[in-house]
């Protein structure tokens, strides 16, 4: 068995188009069974009302945003030091389906911030890092995009990615680090403090969020190599079925 | 063309390359000091407008003052960047030091230690004068000289790492603002932290202490970021 035989964009082209539609409906199920949980089936919290809903889409994509930087940035490692030509189109691919993910979590914990803390904004250790973390990705993508030539935009923007990686840790353990009015985690490896419909709920809309995340990046991956590949003999051949 | 295999490889080292480009950058810079001077310039300019902008009151100003000029180094800072590689990148100096037979990481530190010298160091020298503008406390005064000391070096690492990445980009300083502002943000917060601790009663020494990590994590890393992004941007 060949493990690089799908390292070649020209075959990977062909199973992420076949892959990328059951990652989206896998997504479709688990956000309808999860938002079924979380909105109906989950009891009202006990201090923060019906507003604690905001969590099924808020911890998903919270979780999503820091999980992706760093895949992106395994990603760009692994361009920057074994020279492959997809671990930079996958890089490239993810970013926007990151950016998407953070501002959500931004986005949906001010909705959940306004009636609960009282403002929409605070400037606290979690909610700075996470911005910090947008433009991260939005530096990430200028930088890819800002070279005629796409392979150099690949290195440079992969070299800023891996440098931006100290920002992840500062995200997760900002609310243990420093005395912020984001609160500390309910999940962790050792139990939660949560009704188990709630966390069940949780897990369930993140389970969609990744499987909406890779079908996502499998379908930008298509594009991106498309547009790199169109001057070879077999994308004119695509073109000519 | 004589054969290469006879003649004898020129050694490189760190502190050879290091010295020489420091001495390098530094004798260009004291040949046109008006770039040095700009930079303080406009920082004494930043820190002037926010008293005419908010207000002059003296208890605002002791308020802020430590966060301003924090932002106003920070911008200054961020703009004497372009002049660290992208003259030398233009003229091709640049594509002929990655080919000296000097490490990568020692010109390229020594040419951000130069810039260091002429961009930070006059900043955190001229702080205690706007410190004075904003009626801070001698202490303050100097706890903020102090924090722009460790502090400086860190973004001249950092702003370094992006003005490579960002030479011959498209965008030029609004990419570069992009890439490097964010990185920026943790050093204003302890710098900017640190005098602020002071003023209101509290020990600066935590900030203090986050920075120094932060300064010793960037001289580990940075250089040799800066280096690998040096070597990417001429192949």
């Amino acid at each position: 068995m060949n493990w690089f035989y799908f390292s070649s964009p020209s075959t990977f082209y062909g199973l992420a188009g076949r892959l990328a539609p059951w990652f989206f409906v896998a997504a479709a199920l688990l956000a309808a069974w999860g938002l079924y949980l979380g909105l109906l089936v989950a009891p009202t919290d006990a201090q923060q009302g019906e507003v604690y809903r905001v969590i099924f889409i808020h911890v998903p994509t919270a979780w999503m945003s820091m999980f992706l930087y760093f895949i992106m940035a395994c990603y760009c490692g692994l361009s920057l030091v074994f020279n492959t030509r997809l671990s930079a189109m996958m890089a490239r691919a993810i970013a926007p389906t990151g950016a998407l993910m953070t501002f959500l979590a931004l986005w949906t914990g001010a909705f959940w911030g306004r009636p609960t803390w009282g403002t929409y904004w605070v400037w606290d250790a979690r909610l700075t890092s996470e911005l910090v973390l947008l433009f991260l990705y939005f530096g990430y993508m200028a930088l890819a995009n800002a070279f005629e030539d796409p392979r150099r935009g690949d290195r440079a923007a992969a070299l800023l990615a891996l440098i931006g990686v100290v920002n992840l840790p500062i995200i997760y353990f900002s609310v243990q680090w420093w005395n912020t009015l984001h609160q500390g985690s309910s999940v962790s490896f050792k139990g939660t403090s949560m009704h188990v419909t709630m966390l069940t709920g949780m897990l369930v809309m993140s389970a969609s969020a990744w499987m909406y995340a890779i079908g996502a990046t499998l379908v930008r991956v298509r594009s991106v190599i498309l547009e790199r590949e169109r001057r070879t003999a077999w994308v004119r051949s695509l073109g000519a079925a | 063309m004589t054969d290469t295999a006879a003649r004898p490889q020129a050694e490189g080292s760190f502190s050879a390359g290091f010295s020489w480009a420091m001495a390098r950058d530094l004798t260009l810079a004291w040949r046109h000091p008006d770039e040095a001077v700009l930079t303080v310039a406009f920082f004494a300019l930043v820190a002037s407008l926010f008293p005419l902008g908010i207000g002059a009151e003296p208890q605002l100003l002791a308020r802020i003052g430590p966060g301003v000029i924090w932002v106003g180094a920070l911008l200054a800072a961020f703009l004497a960047l372009p002049g660290l590689f992208a003259t030398d990148y233009a003229d091709g100096s640049l594509e002929q030091m990655t080919l000296s037979p000097h490490p990568a990481l020692g010109w390229a530190a020594g040419k951000v230690a130069a810039h260091w010298i002429v961009s930070g160091l006059p900043l955190t020298l001229l702080s205690p004068l706007i410190g004075l503008q904003y009626g801070l406390a001698p202490d303050t005064l100097g706890i903020q000289a102090v924090s722009l000391l460790v502090g400086t070096p860190i973004l001249s690492l950092l702003g370094g790492a992006c003005a490579a990445l960002a030479l011959g980009a498209r965008g030029g300083g609004m990419l570069l603002a992009l890439l490097a502002l964010p990185l920026f943000v943790p050093v204003l917060i302890f710098g900017a932290g640190a005098a602020e601790a002071q003023a209101t009663g509290m020990s600066p020494a935590p900030h203090l202490s986050l920075l120094g990590a932060g300064l010793i994590a960037s001289l580990v890393g940075l250089p040799f970021a800066i280096g690998t992004a040096v070597r990417i941007s001429v192949d």
